[in-house]
């Protein structure tokens, strides 16, 4: 199990996480008392997994260059 | 010419050139003649002098022309002269009068059909493929799931279209857009400047510098896909840090980015699909995962719960935990009272069998034979043999006695006649027998005097003689001497 805090951890992360915790709960092999601990590290990995999937929000921009050919900014992409 | 001979020779009447105005007639003529031509051959030799104009050979199997690209032309050129390029050149003759040359002036360069083109792309990959470029381990992993998207692609079209609908399908994310020409001379550089750009941005800047790159275009002709096969589009492909998707073409159309992109994509849309995960299944596989945890967690806690309930049926009654050692008790105080007078009569036979034999004949003939043993040993007991034996060890005794007085009396002997003679010695040494002969010591005073000086000295003197002293002299008082050293001139008769 990585030490990394699970709000840090990326989708990836938390999704690797998560499975090797429910496959330990599943085997069955855990003391109660680290199952419990088990199960909230869980639930946390499982919050974090599902806050990264609200996030898919959609923001389409395109950059806007100068004459030379260097980025500007952007500007917002309607109607694609 | 001579004035006799008035034959003009052939041809004197044509006129007569100067060099430079032969030059610039035949500078005119070309100039006029070939003011516009497209020339195809081979490129030969190709120098790019620091001025910036390109000097070249264009050459068939037979002959040779010069050629040059002036500066401002060579840097538009969509297709930069390479050696050995079959090309068609298009631009207008010139001279060089100064060298007696004659050499074209190339406004534009296009490669001579489509072998020429494939045959220079396999050059470009068959080199960059020997750096090392291709290969499968510089390949990087693409994100699971990149927060920002930047596509260099035409902003208009079907291609970013297509991307955008198939990233809405599968996860929504932020994509930022980089518009390039997707053909003609401008693609290649601006498609470099754009990897190049994303790359510079910083990570969680002003602009959000992506964690993922695609470059795509659609289908068309080899020509128009040429930009995406130069070797500059290649080459920031390969020193980008993010990784890179490419979908250039269709399936079939296969470019030189496509051999050093982290991942190739057939089309613009598979390079979406590459790009992200599908929210809705991982949605479903996160649920899956809830339920599963909850599952187990609880099935963790039941599964104690349960075989709890079955040791403890198993555990017996605490009352039935007594039953048999009660039983055991019982049946042991039943047998107690039996048991004790079985012992007593055991006991109470053997006694009467073991006083049976106690007799008092029995104690008495043992005292006869004991008193009988006794007589014997007192017969045998005869003081004759110690006697005997004491006079012996007495007789030993005495013979050892004597020879012990005899050895004793013969040493005090022998010792003594040593001692009589040490002391005749030390009488024949002593100074008396010296008087004995006739001398005599004188004193003076008590002390010995050798000298008539010392004697006049000594207010008594004193005469030793063998049979006795005379004092010579008022007061001298015969004084007992102390044996005295006897003087030096006497110890040197030694």
């Amino acid at each position: 199990m990585s030490d990394k805090p699970v709000d840090k951890m990326s989708f990836e992360e938390a999704m690797a996480a998560l499975e090797a915790v429910v496959g330990q709960l599943e085997r069955g092999d855990v003391p109660l008392e680290e199952s419990i601990t088990l199960y909230e590290r869980g639930a946390e990995l499982k919050k974090r997994c599902e806050a990264k999937l609200k996030e898919a929000e959609e923001k389409v921009a395109a950059i806007t260059l100068g004459e030379d050919g260097q980025p500007t900014g952007t500007k917002p992409v309607e109607g694609l | 010419m001579s004035d006799l001979i008035d034959e003009p020779s052939e041809g004197e009447n044509t006129p007569e050139f100067t060099v430079t105005e032969i030059s610039g007639a035949v500078k005119r003529t070309i100039e006029g003649t070939f003011g516009h031509v497209r020339v195809k051959g081979e490129i030969g030799r190709v120098s790019r002098p620091r001025s910036g104009h390109v000097y070249l050979d264009l050459k068939d199997d037979r002959n040779v022309l010069s050629g040059v690209i002036w500066k401002g032309v060579a840097a538009r050129l969509a297709v930069q002269p390479e050696e050995g390029m079959e090309v068609v050149t298009t631009g207008k003759l010139t001279t060089f009068g100064g060298q007696s040359k004659y050499q074209m002036v190339i406004e534009d360069i296009a490669p001579a059909g489509m072998g020429a083109l494939m045959a220079m792309l396999e050059k470009r990959k068959a080199a960059l493929a020997a750096e090392g470029l291709f290969a499968p381990e510089r390949k990087r992993e693409l994100p699971y799931l990149p927060e920002v998207i930047g596509v260099i692609t035409s902003p208009s079209g079907a291609v970013i279209r297509d991307i955008l609908h198939r990233l809405r399908d599968r996860f929504p994310r932020k994509v930022l857009i980089w518009p390039v020409a997707v053909q003609g001379k401008q693609c290649a550089p601006e498609v470099t400047r754009a990897i190049e750009g994303f790359n510079a941005m910083t990570p969680g800047g002003a602009l959000p510098r992506p964690d993922l790159l695609i470059v795509a275009r659609g289908g068309g002709s080899i020509e128009d896909l040429w930009g995406f096969n130069e070797e500059i589009v290649a080459r920031a492909a390969v020193a980008s840090d993010i990784p890179l998707i490419s979908a250039v073409g269709h399936e079939t159309d296969t470019t030189l980015i496509d051999y050093v992109s982290d991942q190739r994509a057939p089309t613009p849309t598979a390079a979406a699909e590459l790009a992200v995960p599908v929210r809705s299944e991982l949605l479903a596989w996160v649920e899956e995962q809830g339920a599963r945890l909850t599952r187990a967690a609880t099935g963790a806690v039941d599964m104690r719960k349960q075989r709890l309930r079955d040791l403890s049926r198993a555990m017996p009654k605490p009352e039935s935990l007594l039953d048999s050692p009660r039983q055991r008790l019982d049946r042991a105080t039943e047998r107690l009272p039996a048991a004790l007078t079985r012992a007593a009569q055991v006991k109470r036979l053997r006694l009467s069998e073991v006083s049976g034999s106690l007799r008092p004949a029995t104690l008495m003939r043992r005292v006869d034979e004991a008193r009988a043993r006794l007589a014997d040993r007192a017969a045998r007991l005869n003081p004759d043999l110690l006697t005997r034996d004491v006079k012996r060890k007495k007789d030993a005794f005495e013979q050892i006695s004597a020879r012990l007085s005899r050895v004793a009396t013969g040493q005090v002997q022998g010792w003594t006649n040593r001692l009589q003679a040490l002391e005749r010695i030390r009488q024949t040494l002593g100074y008396k027998e010296t008087l004995n002969r006739g001398y005599a010591v004188v004193r003076g005073d008590g002390d010995v005097v050798t000298t008539a000086k010392a004697a006049k000295k000594a207010a008594s003197l004193e005469i030793e003689f063998a049979d006795g002293r005379y004092a010579v002299g008022a007061g001298a008082a015969p004084r007992k001497a102390k044996p005295k050293e006897t003087p030096p001139d006497q110890g040197s008769l030694f």
